[in-house]
């Protein structure tokens, strides 16, 4: 296996449930928001000023340090035209990039195929997560869905480590090309071999790794960005990560879940960037972090109702920080049936991250030209 | 598996089916193969099985369908559990058809009741299928009919039904297209604006969820004079499907599909205006019995059963598994599930890795098929599940195998022996020579191993366990 050449890597994060923007972004000095938020309202003494009207929430201390080193992009009132406020149909719009009708191929799918379009590698594409979300998802395009890299491989349930290396050798000459087999056969043989050697290159990226950070143990999201760590310093060729942090659906209990939802994630991230950076390769990735839908303007007395109108974060040393988008109006007027509207398509953000940092035409992802953000640097 | 009679028994079992254990099949062809064939029909009319009742005993989340997935996992049960295998597979096929989702209904139940309404109708007259269809509740937030109005047509359902659920491509014109909905207007669910908003607002919550109903709203429906495929007149949703019925084209895209599914893979219904069928004898064969049959579905089942082009050894392992049915046949052999058990939740979720999320196909095209449904990530899945299951001694039917494998003296076992008696429990007759050596390879350690160690028997049983392990993980295996 040659050393891929160093290019520019895509990390996205899912934030599955529909993460309550308004608590994320918090627009502290607006008397509507302490007016709406009765329940879960968040003090203006612990929200995390940004630029005197928006704050974080107070437990995004690591996500603080990234905005200070003008790495943070805040993306506020992103969404779609009429919004769908469940989570299935909204995460399907998301993932598509197709918000009028059912589509079945993904947008990062389809960004993968556009970068590797002969498939030379069976790693371009890789999810941390179990079963291929539909946003990574296009016919004929390879790509490893990650549970655990420590165990990633074929049958891992053979505890013995003798016998399970014999089974996986035995399993690569079944797979191995054969032309007495008819032309389906073969077809299924030839993504055995893709997949086991995927499994065998995946193999190398823990055994070389070595880092002075160390993420929170037993945290799932911590755990998933210090495996896309190992696997992009590894430098396998990977250019689009993916995974996702769920349990945002906080209709209860909202204030304490919230925060730790958000502790997590930030703390995470932030020991990612610097493990990166620790290894001089704080330059080649950007994390995108994204959820299906935002909040209701209104509490519910102990947590938030879907909503639309949500908040897209872009980071990374090649990303310029700061706002972008203007915040959405919680005037009673300007609402959209008790949400924030959105007014930005998130769309506009996929084709900023394809065409300025990955290098890709984005109309040929989505088929048509969104406005994009002067976000990346160049 | 040498005798031909329980090969050809073994096919029937692996598609009008998940397959059987390897007793059962002893016992099968006992009996005739056209007897075994109308048995099976017969059997759909009452199966026996885990009973709702006692499902919803164990796992109490199923019987509101609050958990997206949870009107998936009941199904398994009912595909792991049933005497009425035939009856899951149409099932399957009509769900593969007309495939409806939760990613816009956000509402496990009306899926759920989709699926009886198959059972309940799947295996009569077509043309009273495609009615209960369009009445379907599911099916009309699906498409979108609650929002066809008289005045103002939405085309969604006429369009499909035309394009995806009878005729195909090339056989109407738009024109038909607009007529079929226009006589659908009405045709609508109860409270709509209520139920729709419901269904945009999905929640996990008790009460989250209520059926919907069908209502056919005469003041809504368009009365006005229509033209469909060369007839004229007010016709209403019945008349159109009458029509469509009667089309060679309907016969023909119906019989295909049969073909696909029970016989050969054919390729995915896009495809099919530019590729001829595999075998056109077959399909005019099977067209002819649907309209001497008065459309019905269970003698077209009985014709395809006994034919010849089924029958025929060049229709042996000419279909991909589905993860459904991948997973239904593994389970059935080890029989864990011989009782509502918790771990259906994890196991049931397996199918989703493996592409193939039940109630919840990719668009209204539904899941392509055929190698289709291997790509490397769920092939991995699809692998280390066979392996797991069937390399666990915990489970009953395992240990059956394993008796059956090793008999009474395991140590004069062969690798050759072993690699026989593994690939015959597990139904395959016809692996290539590159599988069966590098089979007979591992057998061979697996057997030193077991030898030269003076193991507690359950290791060495093990060592016959992983064995059939490495056949669950051929890439023959991953055909029916």
């Amino acid at each position: 296996m040659t050393i891929a050449e160093r290019k520019p890597s895509l990390v996205v994060i899912q934030l599955s449930g529909g993460n309550d923007a308004m608590n994320t972004v918090v627009p502290y000095t607006d008397g509507i928001y302490h007016d709406s938020r009765k329940a879960i309202h968040l003090t203006d003494e612990t929200v995390i000023d940004l630029n005197g009207t928006l704050g974080l929430n107070p437990s995004m201390g690591p996500m603080k340090e990234l905005w200070d080193a003008g790495k943070l992009a805040i993306v506020n009132g992103v969404g779609y035209p009429r919004p769908n406020r469940s989570h299935f149909r909204s995460m399907d719009i998301w993932h598509t990039a197709e918000s009028d009708h059912i589509a079945d191929s993904g947008w990062l799918g389809r960004t993968i195929r556009e970068l590797d379009p002969d498939h030379e590698n069976v790693i371009t594409g890789i999810n941390f997560g179990r079963g291929l979300p539909r946003a990574l998802h296009a016919k004929g395009v390879p790509v490893a869905s990650v549970g655990n890299l420590e165990t990633y491989g074929l049958m891992p349930d053979i505890a013995d480590q003798m016998t399970r290396d014999m089974a996986v050798d035995v399993f690569a000459r079944m797979y191995g090309p054969d032309d007495t087999r008819d032309a389906v056969l073969q077809a299924i043989g030839e993504t055995g071999m893709g997949a086991y050697l995927g499994a065998d290159i995946l193999r190398s990226a823990p055994a070389n790794y070595s880092s002075s950070i160390e993420y929170e143990a037993d945290i799932p999201i911590a755990q998933a960005l210090r495996d896309i760590s190992q696997v992009l310093l590894a430098n396998l060729g990977t250019r689009v990560f993916y995974t996702q942090h769920a349990g945002y659906d906080t209709h209860a209990g909202e204030l304490e879940n919230h925060a730790k939802l958000w502790h997590e994630l930030s703390t995470a991230v932030n020991d990612f960037m610097a493990d990166l950076e620790e290894h001089g390769r704080g330059d080649d990735a950007v994390i995108m972090i994204f959820s299906e839908f935002g909040r209701r303007i209104k509490d519910n007395g102990s947590g938030t109702d879907h909503g639309s109108g949500g908040v897209t974060f872009v980071i990374g040393n090649p990303v310029k920080g700061g706002m972008y988008g203007e915040y959405p109006s919680l005037e009673l007027s300007e609402q959209l049936e008790g949400d924030m509207r959105f007014n930005n398509d998130f769309r506009g953000i996929y084709a900023t991250v394809l065409d300025q940092w990955m290098g890709i035409n984005p109309q040929a992802v989505l088929d048509k030209n969104y406005e994009q953000f002067d976000m990346i640097r160049r | 598996m040498a005798d031909k009679d329980v090969q050809l028994m073994a096919h029937l079992m692996r598609r009008a089916g998940f397959g059987v254990s390897r007793e059962t099949l002893d016992e099968l062809v006992e009996k005739s193969y056209n007897e075994t064939v109308d048995h099976l029909l017969e059997m759909i009319g009452h199966p026996t099985r885990l009973t709702d009742n006692l499902i919803r005993r164990y796992h109490p989340e199923y019987s509101g369908m609050m958990g997206n997935q949870s009107a998936g996992a009941n199904w398994m049960y009912r595909m792991v559990s049933t005497d009425a295998p035939l009856r899951e597979k149409v099932g399957l096929m009509w769900h593969g058809i007309f495939a409806t989702g939760y990613s816009k209904l956000a509402n496990g139940k009306v899926l759920h009741d989709q699926i009886r309404m198959f059972e309940r109708h799947g295996m009569g007259s077509f043309e009273n299928l495609l009615i209960e269809l369009s009445k379907d509740p599911a099916m009309i937030v699906w498409l979108d009919n609650s929002e066809n109005h008289r005045g103002s047509v939405n085309e969604n359902y006429g369009r499909e039904l035309l394009e995806l659920f009878s005729m195909g491509v090339g056989n109407y014109s738009e024109h038909d297209v607009k007529e079929a909905a226009r006589a659908f207007t009405g045709w609508t669910i109860g409270n709509t604006e209520y139920m729709t908003l419901k269904s945009a607002r999905d929640s996990v919550w008790p009460y989250g969820r209520l059926s919907f109903h069908f209502e056919y709203k005469e003041d809504d429906h368009d009365n006005g004079e229509k033209e469909f495929l060369d007839h004229k007149g007010n016709l209403n949703g019945e008349d159109i499907v009458a029509i469509i019925c009667g089309q060679p084209a309907t016969a023909a895209f119906l019989s295909r599909h049969m073909y696909s599914f029970f016989v050969a893979d054919e390729p995915p219904v896009p495809e099919w205006p530019y590729k001829p069928p595999r075998d056109e004898d077959a399909i005019a064969a099977l067209s002819k019995v649907y309209f001497e049959s008065d459309y019905n579905i269970t003698e077209m089942l009985r014709f395809l059963f006994k034919s010849d082009f089924f029958k025929s050894e060049q229709a042996r392992y000419q279909r991909v598994k589905s993860p459904a049915e991948l997973m239904a046949g593994v389970l059935r052999l080890t029989e864990e599930f011989d009782r509502p058990k918790i771990d259906m939740n994890p196991t049931h979720l397996q199918a989703t890795f493996m592409g193939q999320w039940l109630l919840n196909p990719p668009s209204v095209e539904g899941w392509h098929w055929g190698p289709e449904w291997i790509d490397s990530g769920a092939l991995v899945e699809r692998v280390n599940f066979a392996s797991e299951r069937l390399g666990n001694l915990d489970s009953p039917g395992v240990r059956t195998m394993i008796d059956r494998i090793a008999t009474d003296n395991p140590s004069e076992l062969t690798p050759e022996g072993l690699v026989e008696g593994a690939l015959d429990v597990l139904s395959l007759t016809d692996v290539s020579e590159k599988t069966q050596s590098a089979l007979i390879e591992f057998a061979e350690a697996q057997l030193s191993e077991m030898n030269r160690s003076s193991d507690s028997e359950s290791k060495s049983r093990q060592h016959i366990a992983n064995v059939l392990r490495l056949v669950g993980a051929t890439p023959e295996f991953q055909r029916a």
